[in-house]
């Protein structure tokens, strides 16, 4: 269990958070992404960040809805969010979520809503850079081979290719790029709303086209920073019956196991 | 005096000839709704120069961008023998600008060279599609008509460059031989060995040289007249097109203003939206109804098929294949185009981009990826176009499929975009990991 404040509690207290943390609707309520959640809450514990969550009044971004040609609804999604986020005087916000991160930031301001939005992965690397969490150890990872699976809302979407990479830097493992990376990033497939619907007609999934540059890689750990990343690459693992040989990880989980917080 | 009519009608009436083209093709990007993309100039002038002068995309394929840019190069610079030519044209001079001396000898040899560059990279792309059948030059979309126009863009490249070196050959032999008209001029690092494969008689000489001169001129400005037609229309409109793009980063979409304006009424009941256009759509549905800057992307395209190569629905053999998105966005512009010409503007065939040209099962394939922008080397963005059409999908004719009208209503009701209580969405702090 790990105290987590809401903005309701802490301005009820008097207090202001310095940063919010937007969880998402996957990191909220996927099993699999909850432990990403925890773990990146565990971390900003650590580090003492004043952190806040909004709790059960957080609410879908409407990124899928908008992706999915459903303008009215993201924009009424995106509308009661930023009152509820302008209510508080929310200034800064840090995610999880490569998707909620590329609408808040970017989609928000033009309907109201203008925030410092970061990446979980940049506010990672932040921590690293002012030594308030242990870079070395690498205990972990120590010689592990680890490679990078870039998301396209983060990486081609918003130009954010170092942050992850440089915390994975501090780890004393090998990390090997895939064969498609950064701008040439191949997509798991489960963007553009793909992830709530059955895929079109093809030869093959598109995680499991992604899963032949891990297998090619040669890595055992595949490093994700989104949720749905996560899910995709986690069944192309299970397609491959790897489980035994690779691992998914997200960023935070990396980053909490290797300062010994998970 | 005759030679000089003939060039100065010709050279006319293929201006004139260019001119209605080019007034077609603008009235056919104007069919697209008003888009202002003039902020930022700085930037944008930054983009051109950047991506469309200095082919700073091409090179993510070292192969074909370094040859792109030979051709490209030699394409500019012997454009200046082009200028020479006209004036020569006009006034029945011979070589006007020999009177610039050395400088002369050193232009006229780096025209030679890139010649014979430009030749090597024709020879490189013809390569490429016919002996190697690159994938990437091959996809549903590739019908006869783009694999032809391909080709006859590169053979009309070979002969326009063989031309001008045979000419060049020609002109120095007269020049050695002391023909009157034929004064020493210019310095022909290449053309000097074709000398050897070239007759001594003078006036057979004189032949060649004027018969390659006139097939060069006359096989530009023909070419100029095939541009319009043809996917190599890009080397002009890649310079707007550079201009005009996206600024924003790529993720961002459009935050449509309509909308904007009737979700503000239905939050707030006193907010009295502005009335909608008669015309308005929520979406697009047919070429009218995209921007004009999405019409310019269509006369753009080269075709070259970085973005389907890159696609991961069209990697993994679903039917979406961006460059088909760009290929029907300009096919039926040009429809719409006859059909103004031959009916008037009012006149409406009953067809739309969407269904008749791009299917559902194409614009549902697409995960919203941005691979597509991030490799076209002239920053075309099929995406924005498949969004628009999903757009029309969902808020014109609420035809999506079931599931992802579940996730709609689930957003809907329960503020995620699953079936889950929005009472438990904070209950991941209270479990044990």
């Amino acid at each position: 269990m790990i105290q987590v404040p809401t903005i309701a509690e802490m301005m009820a207290a008097g207090e202001e958070p310095e940063i919010l943390f937007w969880v998402g609707c996957a990191g909220s309520y996927d099993e699999r992404a909850q432990r990403v959640t925890q773990a990146f809450a565990k971390i900003l514990t650590h580090c003492h960040i004043k952190f806040a969550v909004l709790g059960t009044e957080e609410n879908c971004t409407g990124d899928p809805a908008k992706r999915a040609g459903n303008e009215f609804l993201f924009q009424m999604q995106a509308m009661m969010n930023i009152e509820v986020l302008n209510g508080y005087h929310i200034k800064k916000i840090v995610t999880a979520c490569p998707h909620c991160f590329n609408t808040i930031k970017n989609e928000y301001p033009n309907l109201g809503g203008h925030y410092e939005v970061i990446h979980h992965t940049q506010l990672i690397q932040e921590l690293i850079d002012a030594g308030k969490l242990k870079a070395e150890n690498g205990e972990p990872f120590k010689g592990k081979k680890i490679t990078y699976h870039d998301p396209c809302y983060l990486g081609r979407a918003n130009g954010v290719y170092e942050a992850p990479r440089k915390v994975l830097e501090v780890l004393d493992a090998d990390l090997v790029e895939m064969k498609r990376c950064k701008q040439n990033g191949l997509c798991c497939g489960a963007g553009g709303a793909q992830m709530f619907k059955e895929p079109e007609k093809g030869k093959k999934d598109v995680n499991i086209e992604r899963m032949n540059d891990v297998l090619e890689s040669k890595a055992s750990v595949v490093a994700v920073g989104c949720p749905f990343c996560m899910t995709m690459m986690k069944d192309g693992v299970k397609h491959f019956e790897k489980e035994q040989e690779i691992e998914v990880l997200d960023i935070a989980e990396i980053t909490a196991r290797n300062n010994n917080l998970i | 005096m005759l030679a000089q009519i003939i060039f100065i009608l010709a050279l006319m009436v293929a201006i004139a000839a260019f001119t209605i083209s080019i007034k077609k093709i603008i009235r056919n990007i104007n069919l697209g709704k008003p888009i202002d993309r003039t902020d930022h100039q700085p930037e944008r002038w930054k983009n051109m120069l950047k991506v469309a002068l200095g082919q700073s995309k091409m090179t993510a394929r070292p192969v074909a961008g370094i040859m792109h840019i030979l051709v490209y190069v030699g394409f500019i610079i012997i454009n200046i023998e082009v200028l020479e030519i006209v004036i020569d044209g006009i006034f029945g001079t011979h070589r006007v600008f020999s009177f610039l001396g050395s400088f002369y000898n050193f232009l006229i040899a780096s025209f030679e060279i890139l010649a014979l560059l430009v030749l090597l990279g024709v020879f490189v792309f013809l390569a490429r599609r016919l002996v190697l059948q690159l994938k990437r030059f091959s996809g549903v979309e590739m019908t006869a008509w783009p694999k032809s126009d391909a080709i006859y863009i590169l053979v009309i490249e070979v002969l326009l460059m063989s031309a001008f070196l045979t000419m060049n050959a020609a002109d120095y032999k007269l020049q050695q031989a002391g023909a009157s008209h034929y004064a020493l001029a210019g310095s022909f690092p290449v053309s000097q060995f074709i000398l050897p494969l070239l007759p001594t008689d003078m006036d057979t000489l004189i032949l060649i040289e004027r018969f390659c001169w006139w097939f060069h001129i006359l096989g530009i400005l023909a070419f100029l007249n095939y541009l319009p037609f043809s996917k190599h229309f890009h080397i002009i409109l890649a310079f707007p097109n550079t201009w005009y793009a996206k600024l924003t980063p790529k993720g961002e979409f459009n935050n449509m203003e309509t909308v904007s304006h009737e979700v503000k009424a239905m939050l707030n009941p006193s907010y009295t939206p502005p009335a909608l256009d008669a015309n308005n759509k929520f979406g697009a549905k047919d070429v009218q109804d995209l921007n004009w800057v999405q019409l310019m992307n269509a006369y753009t395209c080269t075709e070259c098929g970085r973005c389907t190569s890159s696609c991961p629905a069209n990697i993994t053999g679903k039917l979406l294949s961006p460059r088909k998105i760009m290929m029907d966005t300009r096919d039926r512009m040009e429809e719409i185009g006859r059909n103004i010409d031959k009916h008037g503007k009012d006149y409406h065939d009953g067809k739309s981009l969407l269904d008749d040209y791009i299917s559902r099962e194409e614009i549902w394939a697409c995960t919203t990826c941005n691979a597509c922008v991030e490799a076209c080397p002239v920053n075309i963005d099929p995406l924005s176009i498949i969004l628009d059409l999903r757009r029309y999908a969902v808020m014109e004719e609420s035809n999506v499929t079931g599931s992802l009208n579940a996730m709609f209503s689930n957003i809907e009701n329960n503020g995620a975009p699953w079936k889950y209580s929005p009472a438990d969405r904070f209950n991941w702090a209270n479990k044990e990991d």
